[in-house]
């Protein structure tokens, strides 16, 4: 099958390597993967700061660029839920637009859970190994995506993984976008919480599957001397199936 | 008894307005007790809820979740017809039903019924409405010396403080401050343990039950077609209140009305458990109308308000379905963020948490709340929790939209959106900024070892005060597509 891959903004600039292992992992998986260029922002930092036009306007170019495609995959469950739970309420309900931007939302997925719910892909036949400790940490709208068990499990499924369990995995990370900015105290005490619980689990690497919760996490351990790892469930896959040339290839 | 002198005008509920939220963050985040408090309390009842709802409901949690939302959105959106139902059926049923369009209406209605029974002294059990229309000064003012019989709204008065959750007033409060409170205005001896508290409490509150004129209760629920007033509680003060003194007033908001008695099991489930984690709260009272001849006990007069006080505005807007919650406090025991500002006074209002987030700036005015719909990293935990499943995150950012479109935010920030939104829109504006952004941000990275930015300015100041913000690599991953594909979109 045909996937059009939205990289989202925070991968493409940020993570490049978690990007790259999805596009490993579902080419390994059979699947040709594209990548229309003209993709910019979901537009959630507008619509949730209540810039609803331009939001609309974002919406709009989505559509423009994606509606011609099967399937659309991408790493962010934030992205993937802007344009599934919120792209629809900006269009009023039984115009075409809505009906087209509700057609765009039912085929756009976050990419474990296209893994997991569509391609019903099971990690223990595919042959992965992956050596080493780690602890998870899902994202709150992997958790709105009603994926937070679903992905443990399937984490669960890696051969040679120590997965060490995270005291309040569920409870958020301080990100949130603009919040972080707007009220670092508050966000940066979460962020030390999480931080805390991440170093009690013991483990060498954490799993976070989202951008922006990997930039605030990562970089609140980097403030206060935690070395740990961060990567995406991608580049675990994709170290595990050896589909890195090297481990620093991007 | 001093009880009678509490209120002073320093009230953290009823702040100067427009209310800004950031010196009580910064108190907040400098008192390590207090946060303390407040995040084992919430921690553990946000627990007992997952693990009681979870016993008693399985996979199915959520569509109960929903199913006991649809009955509220139900009632909300054909509202007039069952107030009107109510109203018949609460009078036919012997009550006398009052209409308040207002806070100071509501207080009025009550004081009034109050004076021509020629009552001195109220006992009253916990409602949240009566702390939104201010009732107690009120009371107090007019001569009637009102007693709060919940313990810890008991407590609470005692000791000239304000409630700061729905459901546990005192969450804020130490053992110790409650022990000397009962020192110094019970003039009791001096005790920290929790079961002589109580006692003492308890043998002060019997004398004042025998001796009140007056009870005034709140009410969990109306039902519609049988005009019954239900009502939820724990320690039995709750009972006392509606049946001992000669005459019952319930205050009660609008939107508490379900459309039958057969509607209820589903919110009693849901209450108590996403409440106290408790599988029904320990005592359900469904009151009937007053006492009728021959039965023992009850009020010779019942009196229901009614109070709309900008709940009808609410039904009008996009954000109906606030207007479901059940005040169970759930979504404040969820919350990171009321965890962190330590509790309810930070957001400078009777209801707080997510629920006040929303509700206060649609009662009182975004212009006087500004910053509650921003306290908030969108977690979404508030939603999981809500048994009426209110999506309390999107209603949290229509709120943020409402200030963008009434100019309310300020010009700085709309203009950086509009900047943004400019640059996303242009695909190939957004490839050349993402690249300045990234040189800029790698050279910031370059005076120090760790390749990570330590002290930026702006909105990136912010962020770096207490964590560092990576730097980007110096291919993106459209670098990365073009030499995979050789510049192929495929």
């Amino acid at each position: 099958m045909t996937i059009a891959l939205f990289i989202t903004c925070l991968t493409d600039n940020f993570y490049p390597r978690s990007g790259i292992a999805v596009v490993k992992v579902l080419e390994y998986l059979g699947h040709s993967v594209v990548f229309p260029q003209a993709q910019t922002c979901c537009g959630q930092p507008m619509y949730n700061n209540g810039y609803h036009n331009d939001a609309r306007d974002l919406a709009r170019r989505f559509l423009h660029v994606f509606e011609e495609y099967e399937t659309i995959v991408t790493p962010s469950a934030s992205c993937a839920s802007m344009i599934r739970e919120y792209y629809p309420t900006l269009f009023k309900a039984g115009t075409n637009e809505r009906m087209a931007i509700e057609a765009l939302s039912e085929k756009t997925y976050e990419f474990v859970e296209y893994l997991v719910r569509v391609q019903k892909v099971d990690l223990r036949s595919l042959g992965m190994k992956w050596k080493g400790s780690a602890t998870y940490h899902p994202s709150c709208h992997l958790r709105s995506l009603g994926m937070h068990k679903e992905s443990e499990q399937f984490i669960e499924q890696i051969e040679g993984i120590d997965l060490r369990p995270m005291a309040n995995s569920e409870q958020c990370c301080g990100f949130g976008g603009s919040f972080a900015v707007n009220y670092p105290e508050i966000s940066a005490s979460m962020v030390r919480d999480k931080v805390a619980d991440i170093k009690a689990s013991g483990a060498d690497t954490l799993v976070c599957n989202e951008a922006g919760c990997s930039m605030n996490i990562a970089g609140a351990c980097q403030r206060q001397g935690v070395v740990i790892n961060t990567k995406s469930l991608a580049e675990i896959i994709a170290e595990g199936l050896g589909l890195f040339d090297s481990e620093n290839e991007s | 008894m001093t009880v009678d002198t509490i209120h002073d005008k320093h009230d953290p509920l009823h702040p100067q307005l427009p209310y800004r939220i950031a010196d009580s963050v910064n108190r907040a985040m400098g008192d390590v007790q207090l946060q303390q408090f407040v995040n084992a309390a919430t921690t553990a009842r946000d627990r007992g809820r997952v693990e009681t709802c979870r016993d008693a409901f399985a996979e199915r949690y959520d569509a109960v979740r929903r199913h006991a939302g649809d009955i509220k959105q139900h009632t909300l959106d054909h509202l007039d017809i069952y107030v009107e139902q109510f109203i018949d059926s609460a009078t036919t049923a012997g009550a006398q039903v009052h209409c308040a369009a207002s806070a100071e209406e509501a207080r009025h209605i009550g004081i009034e019924i109050a004076k021509a029974n020629e009552c001195k002294l109220c006992v009253k059990s916990k409602s949240m409405v009566t702390e939104e229309i201010d009732l107690v000064s009120a009371l107090e003012d007019s001569g009637i010396k009102t007693l709060e019989t919940d313990l810890g709204e008991f407590i609470i008065q005692l000791d000239n403080d304000a409630p700061s959750h729905i459901v546990m007033p005192m969450i804020h409060k130490d053992r110790r401050s409650v022990a000397r409170a009962f020192e110094r205005e019970l003039k009791t001896k001096y005790t920290e343990d929790p079961q002589q508290l109580t006692q003492i409490a308890r043998e002060y509150m019997r004398h004042k039950f025998a001796q009140a004129d007056l009870g005034i209760s709140g009410a969990n629920f109306l039902i519609a077609d049988t005009g019954d007033v239900v009502l939820c509680t724990n320690e039995g003060n709750g009972g006392l209140t509606v049946s001992t003194p000669r005459l019952h007033i319930v205050y009660v908001g609008i939107e508490k009305i379900i459309p039958r008695l057969d509607h209820l099991p589903v919110f009693l489930k849901l209450l108590a458990r996403s409440a106290t984690s408790q599988p029904i709260t320990v005592y359900t009272t469904i009151l009937t109308g007053p006492k009728r001849e021959l039965e023992i006990d009850g009020p010779k007069h019942m009196h229901i308000i009614l109070l709309d006080n900008g709940r009808t505005d609410i039904l009008r807007t996009d954000a109906r379905e606030m207007l479901r919650c059940i005040r169970c406090g759930a979504c404040l025991n969820a919350c990171p963020v009321y965890r962190k500002v330590g509790g309810g006074h930070a957001y400078g209002a009777v209801y707080s948490g997510p629920i006040g987030a929303v509700i206060t700036p649609l009662m009182k005015g975004l212009h006087n709340y500004p910053d509650l719909p921003h306290v908030s990293s969108l977690c979404g935990a508030c939603f999981e929790a809500c048994p009426v499943h209110i999506d309390i995150p999107r209603q949290l950012i229509n709120l943020r939209r409402d200030m963008v479109t009434n100019r309310t935010m300020p010009l700085s920030g709309r203009l950086a959106y509009k900047l943004w939104a400019i640059v996303l829109k242009r695909p190939l504006l957004y490839r050349l900024a993402s690249r300045i952004m990234a040189l800029i941000l790698r050279r910031m990275a370059q005076s120090n070892d760790s390749g990570w930015i330590n002290k930026g300015p702006g909105p990136l100041g912010a962020w770096t005060a207490e964590r560092d913000f990576p730097a980007p690599p110096s291919n993106s991953f459209r670098d990365w597509w073009n030499r995979h594909t050789g510049g192929q979109e495929r």
